[in-house]
């Protein structure tokens, strides 16, 4: 434990389960700073393709961090410096030259408080097509159809797509931006922390949606809730400090952690 | 220990005194405040009704009619004296006589006195004789003297409209050949034969139009010549008679005859002379409808050019600028700029607008008009600009505050959706942040609607002869002088010959400014509500 105050790097455990289709991420050695402050600590990590892989771990671990390093959401904070490789696909997505839009249309990214556009449930839908320049009213009709059965909501809301997306309830606000999120077919489905402001019902819905989703999409999933980690990720990776500390298939995780501290965490006598 | 507990704690420390104060102060605001709308409302809304004339004779035998405006102690002496609005401008040379009340023997309030509001000289106030035709007096009565009138009224605005809208489009044709003629010899030099060509033709367009011109000027000098034919007749209190052509009478009213429903028709006919009329008489009566026209042209026009200013400054500054000193340095800068004085702000309107562009303006565009200037001094545009420039830091502080508040998710949410910065902001800040924009857009509006100061520098007048927006092209007249509400009560409360008659005038028109600035406040408030229920189910 306390060798982690200091800024020796630890060695982190590795055994994450295979998806058999290869690694659609692959994070390498990779730091952060905000300014002076380093939130990440050479982070290496794969992530496997088609798979549902939890980031779990105490508040301020940096998990929320990485997972907005993945699309470059923290380009928009002031002062970010980073070093090591994030690759997606094989290409260095910090490399010069690589089209960030590109990169986020590829990553679909649902975000801890459901934070749906103030405008209709269509158009919130097919707002990734229409920055995209779709016009086509068919092309966009089908796709909000399909999105919006893909997040399960489509029976809630089918006979009010011209309502503001606003009256809806938290939880089915959180299932349109998930529906908005997977609407121009990203590769990968990012979630921060998705459940933590809705209720154990909602919060229900999202699990098995995420359960659904898994396999048409590769799902990188940050939480606090461990059961839900537990629930309906193939692989989780614990976080303490900056540091990676162990990463493998979920199971070994929860009931034979390799790490010491990782056993600690989730049995809840720290974090 | 016990006795600590049984003393009270003390009124200092409990800050009620502070609490006192602090009320004193708020209400001591809120009474000044409501105490000048009251004035105003009070004063405003007054002016118009008619008031009783009375008859009064003096110790001395003078006899008096007039209005009572106001009773006062005497100054320096003992007893009251009264302010009698006694009129007759024409026979007494004077509007206004102070009579010390110990002096007066009687008064009376005579159902026949007749107060008449005419077109010059202000009003008249005495008895009917009767109606002249053809230098024939006869007696009349009230109905007669109204279908008369109205008959008479008839014809003057026959006469008007064959004097502004014939002959003045004929003079606009004039002025419109004589521009081309100076801008043929300013092209192709005197000597030219291509001048020559065109002088020819120009010659005969006028000739032309001149002809036309002296018809209509004879048709409206006979039809004048026939309306003064037909005069009305009227004595003042001693029996001094004067007469003057029917239509050039505004109003009739024997106030002491009138019932309710007769006092609130002459009411309601004197607001609505105001508001849909010219002014006369120096502007102390008739209507203000151009300074209304005025300011509400000039104020959209302010709308205009301020908001893209206004929005792209405040878009650039808290968007896409790099946060850091230099920034702030702006942001200071706009926010000193709303505590600089009004008229500095004329002052360099009208040299940087009117001088320097509007002078290079004309200098290119305009050659053939000079030395007569046309963008080259004060006018429409150049007034709406100083203004635009007077309120702009309005809209940026509150454009910045608006696009500031937009919650961060929103934008990651767009972002994360692969649009692109410019995207987010069109699709998702801008619609969010418009009722603030709009906001403050309105109140620059009301800021500058109600400023005099620099306007009396670049375009506002007196008095305009013709409107800015009229049917001769360009139909927006940019460059022509204009009135405006604020300035009109300026003149008429500090310019007049007349200050004392001006007066009413002087509430009016400020309860119209106050309605304006106020009517425009609550289109803010509603714009702002109105957008903020589209909103209404966000949860940040």
């Amino acid at each position: 434990m306390n060798a982690l105050a200091s800024n020796a790097s630890v060695s982190t455990a590795y055994h994450p389960r295979q998806g058999g289709h290869g690694q659609v991420l692959r994070i390498e050695n990779f730091s952060l700073w905000y300014g002076s402050q380093q939130a990440l600590y050479e982070v290496s990590l794969d992530i496997e393709r088609g798979l549902v892989t939890a980031l779990i771990g105490p508040s301020g671990c940096g998990k929320s961090t990485l997972l907005r390093s993945l699309n470059r959401m923290n380009d928009l904070v002031d002062g970010v410096r980073t070093s090591g490789r994030i690759l997606f696909d094989g290409r260095d997505i910090h490399a010069p030259g690589t089209d960030v839009i590109e990169l986020r249309k590829r990553m679909g990214m649902v975000f801890q408080k459901p934070n749906p556009f103030p405008m209709s449930i269509f158009d919130n839908v097919c707002y990734a097509l229409r920055v995209d320049g779709v016009r086509k009213r068919a092309v966009l009709e089908e796709v909000v159809e399909k999105s919006l059965r893909a997040a399960a909501l489509w029976d809630e809301v089918k006979d009010r797509l011209e309502d503001n997306a606003l009256a809806l309830s938290g939880g089915q606000q959180q299932r349109l931006c998930i529906a908005r999120a997977i609407a121009n077919e990203p590769e990968v489905l990012l979630m921060d922390e998705p459940c933590s402001a809705l209720d154990p019902i909602a919060t229900a819905k999202i699990e098995e949606l995420i359960d659904r989703l898994a396999g048409r999409f590769t799902i990188v999933i940050v939480t606090h809730n461990m059961q839900q980690a537990a629930r309906v990720s193939h692989n989780t990776a614990f976080m303490y400090l900056g540091r990676l500390i162990e990463y493998g298939d979920t199971e070994t995780v929860f009931t034979v952690p390799r790490v010491e501290q990782t056993q600690e965490y989730i049995t809840g006598r720290f974090g | 220990m016990s006795d600590r507990r049984g003393r009270s704690t003390s009124l200092t420390a409990r800050g009620e005194p502070f609490q006192w104060l602090l009320g004193g102060a708020l209400g001591l605001a809120l009474a000044m405040i409501v105490g000048l709308l009251m004035l105003v409302l009070w004063q405003g809304s007054n002016a118009f009704w008619p008031r009783p004339l009375e008859l009064i004779e003096l110790r001395d035998g003078t006899r008096l009619l007039g209005i009572e405006v106001r009773r006062e102690p005497m100054p320096g002496g003992e007893g009251m004296r009264r302010l009698l609005r006694v009129g007759n401008f024409d026979l007494y040379g004077e509007d206004f006589r102070w009579i010390a009340e110990e002096a007066i023997a009687s008064t009376r309030f005579p159902a026949d006195a007749w107060m008449v509001e005419r077109m010059e000289w202000g009003p008249f106030i005495g008895f009917l004789i009767g109606l002249e035709r053809d230098g024939t007096l006869a007696e009349t009565d009230g109905d007669a003297l109204a279908e008369a009138h109205r008959e008479a009224r008839r014809r003057l605005r026959e006469i008007r409209r064959i004097e502004r809208s014939e002959i003045g489009a004929i003079n606009h044709e004039l002025e419109r050949l004589r521009l081309a003629l100076r801008r043929s010899e300013l092209r192709h030099g005197v000597d030219s034969l291509a001048h020559r060509a065109e002088e020819a033709r120009i010659a005969s367009e006028s000739a032309r139009l001149e002809e036309r011109f002296a018809e209509w000027l004879r048709k409206a000098k006979a039809l004048r010549e026939s309306d003064s034919r037909e005069r009305v007749v009227l004595a003042d209190v001693v029996g001094r008679r004067i007469s003057l052509p029917l239509s050039q009478v505004v109003r009739f009213v024997r106030p002491n005859d009138l019932s309710l429903a007769g006092k609130l028709e002459v009411y309601l006919d004197r607001w609505w002379e105001f508001l849909s009329a010219d002014p006369r008489e120096a502007n102390s009566e008739g209507g203000v409808f151009p300074a209304i026209f005025g300011t509400a042209v000039m104020t959209i026009l302010l709308a205009v050019l301020v908001a893209p200013f206004g929005v792209v400054t405040a878009l650039y500054l808290r968007e896409y600028a790099r946060q850091g000193r230099m920034v702030s340095l702006v942001r200071i800068s706009v926010n000193n700029l709303a505590g600089v004085p009004s008229i500095v702000y004329g002052v360099f309107g009208l040299g940087f607008f009117a001088y320097l562009v509007g002078g290079t303006i004309d200098a290119w565009f305009f050659p053939e008009r000079l030395p007569s200037p046309t963008f080259g001094s004060g006018g429409l545009l150049w007034a709406s600009l100083t203004l635009a420039l007077l309120t702009v830091p309005v809209v940026i502080v509150a454009t910045e505050e608006a696009l500031a508040a937009v919650p961060r998710s929103m934008r990651e949410g767009s972002l994360a959706c692969g649009a692109s910065k410019w995207q987010t902001i069109r699709n998702i800040v801008l619609p969010r942040a418009m009722p603030g924009i709009l906001t403050g857009l309105i109140l620059a509006m009301a800021r500058g609607a109600g400023e005099v100061a620099p306007l009396m520098l670049v375009g506002v007048v007196k008095l305009a002869p013709e409107l800015p927006i009229d049917g001769n092209f360009p139909y927006l007249h940019l460059d022509r002088s204009f009135m405006h509400l604020g300035f009109h009560i300026f003149d008429l409360g500090f310019q007049s010959r007349n200050s004392e008659a001006a007066k009413p005038m002087v509430f009016v028109t400020a309860l119209l400014l106050l309605a304006f600035v106020f009517a425009i406040n609550l289109v803010a408030i509603l714009v702002r509500a109105r957008m903020k229920r589209r909103f209404a189910g966000s949860r940040f």
